[in-house]
């Protein structure tokens, strides 16, 4: 079993191939494609994706992030799934980001198994280590991830917007006018969202579209209504609509209540992965998992707790238009 | 008159000195415990101290709730217990104690009143507790069966230096 520092070594100079990958099997033949017309969201479940109290299981979650985008594609092969989900941005000059999500702290951010495996995977696409890059807002929420800076393009990249900077010139859509992290438009030709579900004191829900606010300069500014309609109208600037384009969402750990910060009494485990290209139904399909938790231990709903996600629907309005939150027109596929 | 304004700016210094000397000036400036302060506790990190306008770089999201209730500062830092429990202190510093009161009354139904500043509560994995203006919240990462009393003795260590 390799240690955390040895896999990242290994997988930023490339070591890592393919025949060496998880001793677990990858998921059984993929159900068929959702029909055209909706929207596919993965639920990857894996009970025993913890080997112990805190502790995952590295192969377990590379199985489980295989079997969620072989499903999401109906590939076979992961990697030709991964290939897929890249699409144009499959190139040797291409960079690919990994906005993960640090902000409630060690106890409560994207788990750095996670962030290894898209990262393995992504390089058995045809990825170069140096074209990757992990970032977030700054130093800070990503060493509580368990990384480590890295601004070396021989190896995987890794650094904060607080190393980057921020665009001078803000741009404006609907009601926020922000200036956006040079990494987003600068460095990345796409950027696949790694955020964790999470309760949110003002926005009821935190996942997808919230884990924006990482990418723009002074996101205090949009919290204001439930931040409705802030976290729709980030997600319509250009550079965030049309760069972020595929999440793989977090759902190993979450806090039902008290989010976004850590409160260990308020976490449970999910033990799972939310996946899809429509931000708005991988947001649909996450609130309604933070509520069924909720009323399994008897808790308000969020509407009733008086912070229903309004942002969803309004990103799906016909304004925003950035996916659907209807169930019909959501392909949920639970896994 | 210029005599007596004289004497009255070297009485201020002069009392002044004596409060600095006394140590008056330490007394809630630096609530955190030093490594070995508390058996089996090690300060990890330097603090970290964000004023109310910056604390969104802190707790983007939860920063409102301390705004609202007339947070003035937070200040943070890191601890490690027996080199196997990691914790975070954060200490807010409140306009008022009704501001840390406030804080203190969300969310707390379901945890363990403990004897400890003005008012706290437990939980199996943190601790919350108010004295005068300050509301100071300690979270472990990690839940074992020592991290309960670990985290009580790291409390008090605070408790004692507000």
């Amino acid at each position: 079993m390799k240690n955390r520092r040895q896999f990242l070594k290994e997988a930023a100079t490339g070591a890592l191939l393919l025949g060496t990958q998880s001793a677990l099997s990858l998921a059984a033949t993929p159900e068929p494609h959702a029909t055209a017309d909706k929207s596919r969201v993965v639920v990857a479940r894996d009970p025993h994706v913890y080997s112990s109290p805190g502790q995952l299981d590295q192969n377990r979650v590379m199985a489980l992030l295989d079997r969620a985008v072989t499903s999401w594609t109906g590939q076979s092969n992961p990697v030709e799934a991964w290939k897929l989900i890249l699409g144009k941005d499959l190139g040797p000059d291409k960079v690919i980001g990994l906005k993960t999500n640090g902000l409630g702290g060690k106890g409560i951010c994207t788990h750095y198994a996670l962030i290894l495996a898209v990262v393995e995977r992504l390089q058995h696409a045809g990825i170069k280590a140096g074209n990757i890059v992990i970032w977030d807002r700054n130093r800070e929420d990503l060493e509580v991830c368990g990384l480590s800076i890295n601004t070396d393009p021989s190896r995987i990249r890794c650094f904060g917007t607080d190393h980057a900077g921020y665009e001078d010139e803000s741009v404006r859509w609907g009601s926020v006018n922000i200036r956006l992290s040079k990494i987003l438009t600068r460095e990345c030709s796409m950027v696949i969202g790694l955020p964790i579900l999470k309760d949110h004191s003002m926005s009821g829900v935190t996942f997808a579209m919230k884990n924006m606010y990482g990418v723009v300069h002074w996101p205090f500014q949009l919290h204001g209504g439930g931040c409705n309609p802030g976290i729709a109208d980030l997600n319509c600037i250009p550079a965030v609509r049309e760069k972020v384009r595929f999440t793989i969402g977090d759902a190993l750990s979450s806090v039902y209540d008290g989010g976004p910060g850590f409160h260990p009494e308020r976490l449970w485990s999910p033990n799972a992965l939310i996946v899809g290209e429509d931000r708005v139904a991988v947001d649909q399909i996450a609130w309604q998992m933070i509520e069924r938790k909720r009323a399994e231990a008897g808790m308000k709903t969020l509407e009733a707790a008086g912070r229903p996600p309004r942002y969803i629907a309004t990103a799906a309005d016909a304004a925003h238009n950035l996916g659907t939150d209807d169930p019909r027109h959501i392909h949920l596929m639970e896994i | 008159m210029f005599r007596s304004n004289w004497k009255w700016a070297i009485a201020a210094i002069v009392m002044i000195a004596i409060a600095v000397g006394t140590g008056c000036k330490k007394k809630g400036s630096d609530p955190f415990p030093k490594s070995g302060a508390v058996a089996g506790w090690e300060k990890t990190s330097e603090t970290r101290v964000f004023e109310a306008k910056d604390l969104y770089q802190y707790i983007d999201g939860d920063a409102e709730q301390y705004i609202s209730a007339g947070v003035v500062t937070t200040s943070t830092s890191d601890y490690k217990y027996q080199g196997q429990i990691e914790a975070t202190v954060d200490v807010h510093t409140m306009g008022s104690a009704d501001g840390a009161r406030k804080i203190l009354e969300t969310g707390t139904k379901d945890a363990k009143p403990i004897q400890l500043g003005d008012e706290g509560v437990a939980y199996a994995q943190s601790i919350i507790f108010r004295k005068g203006t300050a509301l100071v919240r300690i979270v472990a990462y990690e839940s074992t069966p020592d991290t309960p009393q670990a985290l009580l003795a790291l409390a008090r260590g605070v408790e004692a230096k507000l």
